[in-house]
């Protein structure tokens, strides 16, 4: 099985984010990039897939020279190929999909597995943007995944449920926290990772058709009010909610 | 200008964010004067589509086949791109729910369109669709335009306020797609609910608790608030962890992004991570013992003290004040 993972390089939640003077993107300084969390559902997903189906998995970002660092990171937990798509452009959804999916056409993949979304932009969009690109199924934010001759047997979250989706390959899943648990590299494989080449490419970039006006904070909350210290505030506080919010 | 509002039902229902997405789509009419059209899609959905007229659907096209009674990505990716090329729609609205964040990025691509995804607010500015939308879980805001002739849009459900209208008649047409068989390849076999529970997804009102519970035993005291609300529970990330409480009620970065009227956060200190999946509800109630813990930032009222007796005095007079 040809499995192909896209990874994307991200701010860790903790880091406070600051904007650029340019007041359209963020300050980088100072700020600690890891591998997207979901993207690590997706890495274990593809190891695990290879484990049991056979095949081999190779690892795609798109982005600069950092975006290295995660890619050493999925070979340390196992991938065995990474590369990297170079480009330094401030890219939307659409364009960094084109350059994944010419990308994973040309591997002729069976599967390729993204996290849900990047935390960074929230879009979640690159994963079915791609299958729809190369004309193949999708199935998202996926908790529990199984493939038989061809068949892919997929369960996705939906509001209030589960959604148990049928398809066929070759096949697009986004992976959702509880798809499984990431394994942590061990030593052998951290010291492997470091002589493994990374491949570099250049892809034809595709022009951006999201453009960024302004980023901006959102506008500081003012101070709430503490209604009291013990239970003798309640009826206080119900009558706020009733009364001045009116949301009871 | 025309804007097409996806409106989506489920079990032959429309979803609350159907009228949220309806309501939005008309407010960009009234300030442009384009033309709302919206499009179901089911099995037998003709009988609930005027129902989208007092929220300001001018024309709604509805598209019937008994195999769209269950969700299929590339059926309705199909179906809902043709209908906008067909209709020459210039903005196409989609809710930011389970199923709109799966097939928006599908229908943008075959519209070769922009997409802007989970937006919060939408405005004209200089004749130009301006998008506000949360990245970096709402640490950041940031306004983005697009560009391609077809303009595709995401919304955060319970931001845009449903508004119902004296409203003019809709017209109901019917719409025969060129779709083949091949696009129902995949579909949902089934679908496993969570027995009668509220999602915090879809909650009006949220009593979510965290660690200072102290342990699973106690997460009663919560439920039986949500009952009296009639809310949803909503739990942190370390308690789910701890398998107090199950994923599927987890607000936050890795768990769900909600954004209800009310948010009653109990026992949770309000690290960023679990802000990031609520702080754009409307009104948010604090309730922890430390009166340092970074929920109360956020919070528009907080009682400082212990949850233990907080929460079943709050059950009782809540049950008082709403008569139950
Ligand atoms: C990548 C990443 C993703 C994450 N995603 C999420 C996420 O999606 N959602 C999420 O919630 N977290 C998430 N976290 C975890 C987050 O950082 C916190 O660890 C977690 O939210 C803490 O949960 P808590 O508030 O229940 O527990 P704690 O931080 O332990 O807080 C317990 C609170 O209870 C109070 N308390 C104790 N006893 C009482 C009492 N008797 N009465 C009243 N108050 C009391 C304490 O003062 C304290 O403030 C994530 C972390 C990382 C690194
Ligand atoms: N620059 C990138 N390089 C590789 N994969 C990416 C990139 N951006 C996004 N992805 C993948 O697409 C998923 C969804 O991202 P997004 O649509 O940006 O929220 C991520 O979890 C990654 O798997």
């Amino acid at each position: 099985m040809k499995i192909v993972v896209c990874v994307n390089h991200v701010p860790d939640s903790e880091t406070k984010i600051k904007l650029s003077p340019d007041g359209k993107s963020i300050d980088r300084t100072g700020v600690n990039f890891i591998i997207n969390p979901y993207d690590e559902f997706a890495v274990e997903e593809a190891l695990r897939l290879k484990e049991k189906h056979g095949g081999d998995v190779t690892s795609v970002s798109l982005g600069g020279d950092p975006h290295k660092e995660t890619l050493r990171k999925s070979l340390a937990m196992g991938a065995d190929k990474a590369v990297l798509l170079k480009d330094d452009a401030p890219r939307d959804t659409f364009s960094v999909a084109r350059a994944l999916a010419d990308y994973a056409k040309e591997l002729q993949a069976d599967i390729i597995l993204f996290g849900k979304q990047s935390i960074d932009s929230d879009d979640a969009a690159v994963g079915p943007m791609v299958a729809e690109m190369l004309g193949i199924p999708s199935v998202t934010v996926v908790v529990k995944l199984e493939i038989k001759d061809g068949a892919v047997l997929a369960e996705r979250e939906i509001e209030g449920g589960h959604e148990h989706v049928e398809t066929r390959l070759p096949v697009v899943v986004t992976a959702q926290k509880g798809l499984n648990d990431p394994r942590y590299p061990s030593l052998k494989g951290i010291m492997a990772a470091k002589s493994k080449p990374i491949e570099e490419r250049k892809p034809s970039p595709a022009a951006n058709k999201v453009e960024v006006v302004a980023m901006h904070k959102p506008a500081a909350k003012a101070a709430g009010k503490i209604v009291g210290t013990d239970a003798t505030a309640v009826p206080e506080l119900l009558r706020l909610l009733h009364e001045e919010a009116k949301v009871l | 200008m025309k804007i097409l509002a996806f409106a989506e039902q489920r079990e032959n229902k429309f979803r609350k964010t159907a009228f949220e997405v309806v309501t939005a789509a008309k407010k960009l009419a009234e300030s442009s004067g384009a033309e709302v059209v919206c499009v179901v899609l089911g099995d037998r959905v003709k009988s609930i589509a005027p129902s989208l007229g007092v929220y300001g659907a001018g024309r709604i096209i509805v598209v019937e086949d008994p195999k769209l009674s269950q969700y299929s990505t590339t059926a309705y990716a199909a179906i809902v791109a043709e209908v906008a090329k067909k209709e020459g729609a210039d903005v196409v609205l989609f809710p930011a729910t389970a199923l709109g964040k799966d097939l928006a990025p599908r229908v943008a691509v075959k519209l070769d369109a922009g997409l802007a995804a989970d937006c919060t607010a939408l405005r004209w500015e200089n004749s130009e669709l301006l998008a506000t939308r949360p990245i970096f879980a709402g640490k950041i805001m940031t306004d983005v335009r697009i560009s391609s002739k077809y303009k595709v849009f995401t919304l955060r459900p319970n931001v845009f306020t449903a508004v119902a209208g004296s409203g003019g008649v809709a017209t109901v047409e019917g719409y025969t797609p060129q779709i083949g068989d091949g696009e129902y390849g995949t579909r949902v076999r089934e679908i496993a609910q969570s027995s009668g529970k509220i999602d915090v997804a879809e909650a009006d009102i949220i009593v979510s608790g965290g660690r200072g519970l102290k342990g699973p035993e106690h997460f009663k005291l919560i439920e039986e608030l949500a009952a009296v609300l009639g809310a949803a529970v909503g739990a942190s990330r370390a308690v789910v962890d701890a398998g107090w409480r199950p994923h599927d009620e987890q607000v936050g970065q890795t768990g769900k992004t909600v954004s209800p009227t009310l948010y009653i956060a109990v026992g949770i200190s309000g690290a960023i991570q679990h802000l990031a999946g609520m702080s754009s509800s409307k009104y948010i109630v604090a309730i922890n013992k430390d009166k340092d813990a970074p929920i109360f930032q956020v919070a528009d009222y907080g009682i400082v003290g212990d949850a233990f007796e907080i929460l079943p005095a709050l059950t009782q007079e809540a049950r008082k004040l709403l008569g139950k």
